[in-house]
């Protein structure tokens, strides 16, 4: 790809222990959450991660987050490892690297006013005045969509879709080159999340702000990403540039995901491939593909090798012994 | 070894007689900012063995309708002022309230979003089912209601449903919790069966394995669906008619291709056209429909919709239009209609 790297993602890798006992506490086992992932996200640019719940979508986004350590591997943005810098190299950071959560109930403080909450990280983590924030504050609003009256609010006064534009205002404050939109729209209404679709496009045309979109809705995902990484049970199954993959999906696990998902057309023929049972347990999961209980074309190899990852196609990665 | 995932066959579909009519259903809430009427003025009819879709935003009334049909409001704030919810020809508002305990369940029965809000956190799925199915069955002993339970289970697709009823709630995971609700709900053999948004908190692949159940549940009981979801796939992979909520009225009703290919009222078409494609790549900026849906309690005189509407005149502010219906009976409230299809009820506000 000739685009600027912006962020890396090299062998990632998250253990949770599982411990049993409550005073001498011992490991029986290690939810494998993350699993050797790799990635890398251009400038200016949408990967986006997809997946059901419990594939390591939030765990990633997390790791990039720096709100978890890695058990192996790293994460480099700009060439920079970031789970070893501190001080003021941290700081920047996170003016780098910002995020916008699901639910705009829960991720505004309901005890600040609104410029107060955008202007936080600004105060914290750069050196700047109190006006200067509160200016910046003002274009912000502008820019997602708000009145600047509307600054000395409080957040319980604005409804779901204005909030989540507050997130965004906040999330933008400090010039980021990454933003982590983890389930952005999920919690919004119809109408609502195509107002903050195309604001979040706006945005990343006028800032060249990088997105790693965590979502479940494949539609949502093929309108705002440009690439994509299918995830199950820690692992990424299949990888490719957005168009590709939605037109040409390899992997029977993003098959059958993509067929489970439903289009809003009655007349849609599309062949439908329904999963028997669940997930299983990332504690002890299945050997060689983790998909191979599961999966319509399994065949011996499956259960006792690993796939490796194959390029079927220029950037189109999958993990799949059909292949 | 067998293979573990086969494609789909649709079961088949029998729709037979109007099992339920819902006539001028009106649910206003009474607080202190004032009435708030969030069920204004519905009709619908569902027919045995068919799906009718209920599909709107949050705050268009379509849970308040389905609480309603049950009559659960929640009192006192909310009445059921005027209306008819005729159940097999009988109104079942006119039923003193204790008799209601044998409609819900055995003639209308109801699956919620969250499974956690039905099923009882300190006893087991088994306890629980045969307390319902003992209201059902009575005079049935215990071990004979627990037989029951475990084909009702078996028929919702839970695995060893003779371990599994043992269980507690915390136990299972969110698709099986859901088909347990599934299971206690057809478990009184309901003639309706209201489903309030049932597959959002569910996994995609999760929500394809429980659609695809109730379709086989509907074929082999013949129950009639009311569908009530956001979800816009859904209602398309459900059901046979829609009907569209906004503002506490259905805006637009019909055969499911007749309001999907044709969207004739100006909110349903901006519905539609504000959902992404997964099918197609997006080339072009997605169509959004500006501003907020009116407050329940201050609503406008005229259409609820006028001040969202690209195509809303001076008409649409002063009343709200009457009901229009082409020659398949797909009917819409909107004045742009006059003149094209025939105007068959006044407006009702």
């Amino acid at each position: 790809m000739a685009d600027e790297i912006l962020l890396q993602a090299q062998d990632l890798t998250k253990y949770f222990p599982v411990t049993k006992g409550l005073v001498l506490q011992k490991t029986v086992g290690w939810v494998q959450a993350v699993d050797h992932v790799n990635f890398s996200i251009p400038k200016g640019k949408t990967l986006s991660l997809v997946g059901e719940s419990g594939c390591g979508k939030t765990t990633t986004a997390k790791l990039i987050l720096r709100l978890e350590q890695p058990t192996t591997g790293q994460v480099t943005l700009e060439g920079q490892d970031v789970h070893t810098i501190d001080g003021d190299e941290l700081k920047k950071y996170h003016t780098d690297v910002s995020a916008v959560f699901q639910d705009p109930w829960s991720s505004l403080s309901p005890r600040m006013r609104v410029r107060d909450i955008i202007s936080e990280a600004l105060i914290v983590n750069q050196k700047v005045t109190k006006v200067e924030a509160y200016e910046r504050v003002d274009l912000l609003l502008e820019q997602v969509g708000l009145r600047t009256q509307q600054a000395t609010l409080y957040p319980h006064e604005f409804s779901g879709g204005q909030r989540q534009r507050l997130a965004l205002a906040s999330a933008l404050v400090g010039n980021p080159k990454l933003i982590v939109l983890d389930e952005p729209v999920s919690a919004l209404d119809v109408s609502i999340q195509a107002q903050i679709m195309n604001l979040l496009k706006e945005l990343q045309d006028s800032y060249d702000v990088g997105y790693l979109l965590v979502a479940h809705n494949l539609a949502t995902v093929r309108y705002l990403a440009h690439e994509v990484a299918v995830m199950y049970l820690g692992e990424i199954v299949e990888q490719a540039e957005t168009n590709e993959l939605y037109d040409n999906t390899l992997h029977p696990y993003t098959k059958a995901l993509f067929s489970a998902a439903l289009t809003a057309n009655p007349d849609s023929q599309r062949e439908e491939i329904i999963l028997r049972g669940e997930v299983p347990s990332p504690i002890n999961p299945p050997s060689g593909c983790r998909f191979h209980q599961r999966c319509p074309y399994v065949m011996d190899v499956c259960s006792q090798e690993i796939p490796v990852r194959k390029e079927m196609a220029p950037g189109h990665f999958v993990n799949c012994h059909l292949y | 070894m067998t293979t573990s995932s086969e494609v789909y066959k649709e079961p088949e579909k029998k729709i037979g007689n109007v099992v339920l009519e819902v006539r001028d259903l009106r649910t206003y809430l009474y607080t202190k900012w004032g009435v708030t009427k969030a069920v204004d003025g519905l009709n619908f009819e569902v027919r045995e063995g068919e799906t009718l879709g209920i599909v709107g935003e949050s705050g268009c009334g379509k849970s308040m309708t389905a609480l309603s049909m049950l009559r659960l409001a929640p009192k006192p704030a909310a009445r059921t002022v005027s209306g008819q919810i005729i159940l097999d020809g009988e109104d079942i508002l006119q039923r003193p309230e204790p008799e209601m305990r044998f409609i819900r369940g055995q003639k209308i029965s109801m699956i919620l979003q969250d499974p956690m809000t039905s099923l009882n956190p300190v006893y087991s799925i088994g306890n629980q089912m045969v307390e319902a199915l003992g209201m059902y069955y009575q005079g049935e002993d215990n071990k004979g209601l627990k037989g029951r339970a475990v084909d009702i289970l078996r028929k919702m697709g839970v695995a060893a449903p003779e371990r599994r009823i043992i269980d507690y709630p915390h136990q299972m995971s969110g698709g099986m919790k859901q088909r347990v609700v599934g299971a206690m709900a057809i478990s009184g053999t309901p003639r309706v069966l209201i489903c309030d948004e049932p597959t959002t908190a569910l996994d995609v692949t999760i929500q394809a394995q429980y659609l695809r159940l109730l379709k086989q549940v509907q074929a082999d009981t013949g129950v009639s669906i009311i569908f009530i979801t956001h979800d816009m796939g859904v209602v398309a992979k459900m059901c046979d008619r829609v009907a569209v909520m906004y503002a506490g009225k259905i805006v637009e009703q019909g055969e499911l291709r007749s309001v999907f290919n044709n969207p004739s009222h100006p909110y349903t078409k901006a519905l539609m056209a504000s959902v992404p494609s997964m099918e197609h790549a997006h080339v072009e900026k997605l169509y959004s429909i500006e501003g907020q849906p009116p407050a329940l309690f201050d609503l406008p005189v005229g259409c609820r919709f006028a001040n969202r509407c690209e195509f809303a005149d001076a008409k649409c502010l002063e009343a709200y239009p009457p009901m229009f219906q082409d020659e398949d009976g797909h009917t819409a409230d909107c004045w742009r209609l006059e003149g094209q299809w025939k105007k068959v009820a006044e407006a009702t506000t």
